[in-house]
């Protein structure tokens, strides 16, 4: 089983209201985390990002946790403070060019003596487009066949020096890009540092079943993750590569309790704090695209239709089909009688794994022996110490069931995942 | 004893490529032991070497003094990336991040791009001073105080204290706000080598330190006088404004660093500069000289202080923290 956490920054799984949550952007936060996810054998530390700030109704969200540093500068940082664990920082292949962005990754590996991945995101709208020389021109379609070659060309880069320390020129003449020159970084502890994609499309999958090393998803239930891991194992054939090459790692929270029902009561609480009142009509507004200000959080679904038309939350993941979502929610909270607060929390807030420490040991290894999962990139709610009580109470479980490490085998991030060093194209 | 008017000393700690971590810690480590305000690293698309904001950034933990500031080529990059990269480096040092703004004049660094042909230095240091403005400007996106966490209203900001930027440059426009809330220092300290006509000109608008080089003190002082009265011009403060002497410097024996001790102090005497960035030949081999060596002849007269009597950059130059531009009432705040 692999392991991984996901620094719990700026999302609504955050739980700021608590008074053990701490800064989301001092250093210390994240050395606690990173060192914390270490003393657990974990494989990797993970970074999202985002590149523009969310809006909401033409205003700033001003709910969640916002505003983080920026992901590869943090990571060497945290490179000083840890020695094994796997640094892992989400960056847009829309925005940034492969030349710099290859150099960077490079650094990083060299700087952690093997421990940096690239989590390859696209998103492409013109809204976090004016933040950058490009704009916002990339075509939706496009987002994944750039993507694809900006990795082919940092590939080429990294693979332009050879392993024995002598540069070559490169020339990369593609539809994306036309670059040529000397790379000035030679080849790094990995080769190549480890590729993470993220995206659910068909275009992501096929994306991430040709070129990445890892899939970070979304899918955290049992069925959900066997159809995931079926799919995405399935397309590997078709580009040369096995299966063990591509691991899928779903991001999940955890609640846990002393008995199950203490677990589950300590979940409803998160669940309220995550889902304020302000929060369960700002989510409710996502779906209707309306302005739903007057409604009381603690009455009843509005009985208006939603706006097909409108894009009231912008820098957020869509949703894709408003209509459908709202009488979801309707007949949901007619049949159980739920306000737009209870309705929002049943439908949004769901914790992945709840239970005793046993409990949720016996789940995360039922996930990976059913092939729902090769591991998972654990999301806690509080900052930065929501990963005490899992290292602490989860992980000697999981090592005693002898599926996960007591130690680290091997020096880099791809030893942790079991990954070969790619082989040099020179 | 304190001097009236304290000496600065910087160096530049590049040279040979090199891509080991330990490497440069102990070079960091070493000059703060010699309580110099700052270090800068070099750094190009042109030539072998590790991404120098990188390689500052990972000495940043394992340092606790010492200033870093990193070269960082405006050219092709995104200039709302560099602006999240300085402002990190700051969150990670505690204060003690500046970055020192370069341009990439050569068809062979356009080509490793093919975004954009090469294009004439005073073009593109025109453009580097739109970088420095506008990241600066994305660094007082957030007022200070913009995060308040107030749960009796569910809000973890106070958007009021956060503004858009709006930024249109010559070559790019960014809208904002900023990603990283403000930086510890406020503005990371922004160094300028100023030698050259079209690099000054950013200098004196945008600097906070700018560097010169010159061959004799009076040469110096002649550059820091123009340099403080064309800032002036600009409606800065020039007492808000550090020129320091780039000097290159090979030392072989405790002889020649004692010499460069002597010549330190003479220059300064002269008024040639608020202070020095000595440029080693071989860094490995002179920068143990100018801390064993130059440093405390210079402690000994009284020039140098003896330790940091602050945290950040700023504090060690002198420099104030400047409030936030977009802030709605800075006279309310420390
Ligand atoms: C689990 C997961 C995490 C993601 N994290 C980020 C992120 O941190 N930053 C970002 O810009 N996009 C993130 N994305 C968005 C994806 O990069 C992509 O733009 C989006 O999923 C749409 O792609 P798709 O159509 O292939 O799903 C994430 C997506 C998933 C599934």
């Amino acid at each position: 089983m692999h392991l991984a956490a996901h620094f719990p920054g700026v999302n609504s799984t955050t739980v700021w209201t608590d008074p053990r949550s701490r800064s989301q952007i001092e250093f210390s936060s994240f050395e606690h985390l990173a060192r914390t996810a270490e003393r657990g054998r974990f494989d990797f530390f993970f970074l999202a990002e985002g590149l523009r700030l969310r809006e909401h109704r033409g205003r700033i969200h001003d709910l969640d946790v916002v505003g983080r540093p920026e992901s590869i500068t943090l990571l060497n940082a945290l490179a000083a403070v840890t020695d094994r664990l796997g640094l892992a920082a989400t960056v847009n292949a829309t925005f940034n060019e492969p030349y710099e962005l290859a150099r960077r990754l490079a650094t990083l590996d060299h700087l952690s003596a093997g421990r940096a991945a690239w989590n390859v995101v696209t998103s492409s709208d013109a809204f976090t487009g004016e933040n950058f020389r490009r704009g916002g021109y990339l075509d939706r379609a496009d987002r994944y066949t750039r993507a694809a070659e900006f990795v082919a060309t940092a590939r080429e880069l990294w693979d332009s020096w050879s392993p024995d320390g002598n540069p070559r020129p490169f020339a990369h003449r593609g539809r994306h890009f036309d670059i040529a020159g000397e790379f000035t970084v030679p080849r790094s502890p990995q080769g190549h540092p480890v590729v993470i994609q993220a995206g659910d499309s068909d275009e992501g999958r096929e994306f991430a079943a040709s070129s990445a090393d890892v899939i970070f998803t979304r899918h955290g239930t049992l069925d959900a993750g066997r159809a995931f891991y079926a799919d995405t194992k399935r397309r590997l054939a078709k580009y040369g590569r096995e299966p063990s090459e591509l691991k899928i790692m779903p991001g999940v929270s955890y609640v846990l309790g002393d008995t199950a029902a203490d677990a589950e009561e300590r979940a409803a609480v998160i669940r309220e704090q995550q889902v304020s009142p302000q929060n369960a009509i700002l989510a409710l507004e996502q779906i209707w695209g309306r302005d739903l200000s007057s409604y009381d959080p603690d009455g009843p679904l509005p009985e208006i239709d939603p706006d097909p038309g409108s894009d009231v939350a912008q820098g957020r993941v869509r949703v894709a089909d408003p209509a459908a979502v709202a009488a979801k929610w309707r007949a949901l909270s007619q049949q159980k009688g739920l306000s737009i607060r209870q309705t929002v929390i049943e439908t949004t807030a769901r914790q992945s794994f709840i239970g005793t420490p046993d409990a949720v040991a016996a789940e995360l290894h039922e996930f990976v022996r059913t092939d729902a999962a090769d591991g998972f990139i654990l999301v806690p709610h509080l900052t930065p110490g929501g990963l005490d009580d899992f290292v602490g109470r989860v992980v000697p479980l999981l090592q005693e069931r002898g599926v996960f490490r007591t130690e680290y085998t091997g020096p880099t991030l791809r030893s942790h995942l079991g990954l070969a060093e790619p082989v040099w194209k020179g | 004893m304190t001097v009236s008017r304290p000496l600065h000393l910087a160096a530049e700690i590049g040279g040979r490529p090199q891509y080991d971590a330990g490497y440069y810690t102990g070079l960091a480590l070493l000059a703060e032991r010699g309580t110099l305000d700052f270090i800068t690293l070099d750094d190009s698309f042109a030539r072998p070497g590790p991404d120098a904001p990188a390689v500052l950034a990972r000495v940043a933990p394992d340092t606790g003094r010492i200033g870093l500031v990193p070269a960082v080529t405006t050219t092709h990059t995104e200039p709302f990336h560099v602006s999240s990269a300085v402002a990190t480096l700051d969150w990670v040092s505690r204060g003690r991040a500046g970055w020192s703004p370069a341009v990439s004049e050569t068809a062979a660094e356009a080509a490793l791009f093919g975004r954009r042909d090469a294009a004439p230095r005073a073009d593109l240091w025109h453009e580097a001073g739109e970088v420095a403005d506008v990241a600066a400007r994305l660094w007082d996106s957030w007022d200070d105080d913009a995060e308040i966490r107030d749960v009796a209203t569910g809000r973890f900001i106070d958007r009021d204290r956060l503004h858009y930027t709006d930024f249109t440059g010559r070559t790019f426009s960014v809208r904002g706000p900023a990603i990283v809330p403000r930086p510890p220092q406020g503005h990371p300290v922004t160094v300028v080598d100023g030698t050259g006509a079209a690099a000054r000109e950013a200098a004196v608008r945008h600097a906070d330190v700018v560097l010169v080089r010159a061959d004799d003190p009076l040469t110096a002082r002649t550059f820091r006088e123009e340099i403080r009265n064309r800032a002036a011009a600009h409606g800065r403060s020039p007492d808000q404004l550090r020129v320091l002497v780039s000097l290159p410097v090979e030392l072989h024996t405790g002889a020649d660093a004692v010499g460069l001790a002597r010549l330190i102090a003479d220059w300064y005497e002269q008024d040639a500069a608020d202070g020095f960035h000595l440029l080693p030949a071989d860094v490995e081999r002179d920068l143990p000289l100018i801390v064993d060596g130059t440093v405390p002849v210079l402690q000994h007269h009284c020039l140098l202080r003896r330790f940091y009597p602050g945290a950040t950059l700023r504090e060690h130059l002198g420099l104030a923290r400047p409030a936030g531009r977009y802030a709605q009432n800075p006279g309310g705040r420390p």
